[in-house]
């Protein structure tokens, strides 16, 4: 009977689990079937879901419009870059708040975390201003630095979550054992958090690739990474769904590709020290 | 012989030198639609031409005007070619941030734009903007569900032909509406079918000491207009649709009329996407007896920033896109449908031209359009279906919000005119502009 119910239980889950990732998955596929439809049946009423006349036209069209190689590049390095940078500055800035904590330590984090409140919009003209005085408007060098800085916050709380959870007396016992600060960090801490680190790395990467607010106002021809790319598929005068959708999956492809693989890790990283 | 021959290999390569120094690479932002993205198609034919090269800005229309508004009001300086509409112009003209363009030479014939258009592009005689295609709005009706409806459509309908029409043209249960209008919020949606639509009803924005009018009874019967004919009439969901839902369902033979932009008529004619291609026709926008049309006024222009330093270079690819040459070399190229409209007398006197099917309605909807008298009354401001302030977007925005809101029913018709005269009211006072 026990067994019974656990099967029914596990059946109901299942579902429940298949229904939910279906329903977060659609627009994904939506936006793909899409991309393979005419424009006239990208709009048509009732829409067909497989039953349509395949076409890759909007793909060539999209090709021969548009540089996705530049885009996608720009991208790349942003992403990686801003990513890299951000975990230079956050892991000895997280490792002193876990190990060395101070008088003001959670008031900081607390701070940090409070200027991620704050509306992008409300600080674009000064920045706007001195990326025009410093020339880094349109430059992949001023995005990587924005980046880097709005997304330091995340990293370093995530980070600092993590090397909480390592025991301080290895620390202790490396550094009796004659260990530098720097060596302490780097061939003590940094290899028993690289599971951590890996995930935020990873959880970066794609909070950067998908930023779109400073890389549209930023960046004009030279620096415009993939937002820059699907934005000039959008119209609000005329139908052009279809190659807006496969602007959008040549977009979102190689971060979807990379969370798959990735997605093991990110999991354990994002629920790393939530149970214990 | 030899001798002659190295002295010419010399001077052609000192030449090509002296070309590569001189040939610049110019940056143009621009929105997404059809004739903007032919434009970029046939710059190639510039770019061979004069040895100058195009890097290419393309963006959906609000990001666009966020990002080039921020570069200019600060001088950022990354584009030297911008894609601004006739509510900037006048603003930014004002503001000493572009470049005047008066100095075109008598090749680029100015007296040829067309005068409505030109108007809303100069400021204290000043030419800020050369027009790259204009447009107004009109009616778009199926012939054959009028003809089935037992009824006929005037050259110049009004508000109660066209509500009675629409009617008459319902089908619910075939999924067939008389009539779709915009019902989106933001100033550049529902507020521009509303705004023109009060015009013609003696509506205004403001009276001349800068007065929210919302109070006034114009506007009452105005919004109970709209709202009752889309009740009667007009697709579910209405509150939600902008131009690309409208254009969905006109082309997919959802609509019996669509009151909105002139430009759409290349769409819904166009057999490759348009279901009802054969069976269109145009007419002037409504009125309701008081001198004016229910329609608007608007065109894509090119502007070159005050802070560029390729000012020569890129007045040279504007005069070139927008002049007569470019039109023929779209109708070489695409047809004369697919000329970018509304710009220039000339292509109006052209026998070829006047065959396209919405070719006069356009003009006369231009025509019929008055940006510097939009309604009944004498009103402080310039722009027909927008007032050309720059507290507008924001405030229109909000106030569109509300109207939207009461064509869905979540708000009353008099509580919305309420809260837009209260917004309204406040933001101008914030401003500082009632006397």
């Amino acid at each position: 009977m026990a067994r019974a119910v656990s099967t029914r239980r596990k059946l109901i889950v299942t579902l429940l689990a298949w229904t939910i990732g279906i329903a977060i998955f659609f627009p994904i596929l939506w936006t793909v079937l899409t991309s393979f439809k005419t424009e006239a049946e990208a709009i048509a009423s009732p829409p067909s879901l497989f039953f349509f006349d395949w076409t890759t036209e909007n793909y060539a069209a999209v090709q021969s419009r548009s540089n996705y190689g530049l885009h996608f590049s720009n991208s790349v390095i942003i992403s990686l870059g801003s990513t890299l940078l951000g975990l230079l500055i956050a892991i000895p800035a997280a490792w002193s708040m876990a190990f060395v904590p101070g008088k003001w330590t959670k008031d900081i984090l607390m701070w940090m975390l409070s200027t991620k409140m704050l509306p992008p919009v409300g600080v674009l003209i000064p920045i706007y201003l001195m990326f025009r005085d410093t020339g880094l408007l349109d430059s992949r060098l001023g995005l990587v630095i924005v980046l880097t800085l709005i997304n330091l916050p995340i990293i370093v709380w995530m980070l600092y979550t993590y090397f909480k959870e390592i025991p301080v007396d290895i620390l202790e016992a490396a550094r009796m054992d004659g260990a530098a600060l720097w060596s302490e960090i780097i061939y003590v801490l940094t290899p028993m958090a690289v599971p951590g680190i890996a995930s935020t790395l990873l959880l970066n990467v794609i909070l950067a690739w998908n930023e779109a607010f400073w890389t549209l106002n930023l960046t004009a021809a030279k620096a415009a990474p993939l937002t820059a790319f699907i934005a000039s598929y959008s119209s609000p005068e005329g139908l052009f769904y279809a190659k807006l959708s496969a602007a959008s999956t040549m977009a979102i492809a190689p971060i979807l590709i990379l969370g798959w693989f990735s997605q093991k890790q990110l999991v354990r990283g994002l629920t790393f020290g939530a149970v214990k | 012989m030899k001798r002659f021959a190295n002295v010419l290999l010399c001077a052609s390569a000192l030449s090509m030198l002296g070309t590569a120094a001189l040939a610049e690479e110019i940056t143009i932002a621009t929105v997404n639609n059809g004739d903007m993205i032919r434009m970029q198609e046939l710059s190639s034919t510039w770019e061979e031409m004069s040895g100058h090269t195009i890097s290419w800005v393309v963006l959906e229309e609000n990001v666009l005007r966020q990002r080039v508004t921020t570069d200019i009001a600060t001088g950022g300086g990354q584009y030297d070619v911008m894609t601004i509409g006739t509510y900037e112009v006048p603003i930014w003209g004002k503001q000493g941030w572009l470049v005047s363009l008066n100095d075109l030479p008598a090749s680029y014939e100015i007296d040829d734009l067309l005068p409505a258009i030109r108007g809303g592009l100069t400021v204290d005689g000043e030419l800020y903007a050369a027009p790259f295609y204009g447009e107004s709005s009109m009616v778009m009706y199926r012939t054959d569900l009028m003809q089935k409806a037992g009824m006929t459509m005037p050259e110049a309908p009004t508000w109660s032909f066209i509500r009675e029409a629409a009617a008459a043209m319902t089908d619910k249960d075939a999924g067939i509406y008389g009539v779709c209008l915009r019902g989106k919020a933001g100033w550049g949606e529902n507020m521009a079918l509303l705004t023109a639509t009060a015009n013609s009803f003696g509506a205004k924005w403001f009276d001349m000491d800068w007065n929210a009018q919302f109070d006034s009874p114009q506007w009452k019967e105005a919004l109970t207009f709209y709202i009752e004919m889309m009740n009667e009439s007009g697709p579910p969901g209405a509150a939600n649709n902008g131009f690309n839902e409208n254009l969905a369902l006109f082309q997919t033979g959802k609509c019996g009329m669509w009151i909105d932009a002139t430009v759409a008529a290349s769409f819904v004619t166009n057999p490759t996407d348009s279901q009802v291609a054969d069976s269109v026709g145009f007419v002037l926008a409504p009125d309701n007896g008081l001198g004016k049309r229910g329609n608007w006024l608007w065109a894509w222009s090119l502007g070159i920033p005050a802070g560029t330093q390729k000012a020569e270079t890129a007045k040279a690819f504007v005069e070139w896109a927008t002049s007569k040459e470019y039109l023929a070399l779209v109708a070489e190229n695409e047809g004369w449908a697919n000329v970018p409209p509304g710009t220039r007398t000339s292509l109006y006197e052209n026998p070829e031209y006047a065959k396209v099917p919405f070719a006069k309605m356009t003009l006369d909807s231009i025509n019929a359009a008055d940006p510097q008298n939009p309604t009944v009354d004498k009103v402080p401001y310039v722009g027909v279906q927008f007032v050309a302030i720059p507290e507008f977007q924001g405030i229109a925005t909000a106030v569109g919000q509300q109207f939207s809101a009461a064509l869905a029913g979540t708000t009353s018709i008099d509580d919305a005119l309420a809260n837009a005269q209260a917004l309204t009211t406040r933001e101008m006072q914030k401003a500082g502009y009632p006397k």
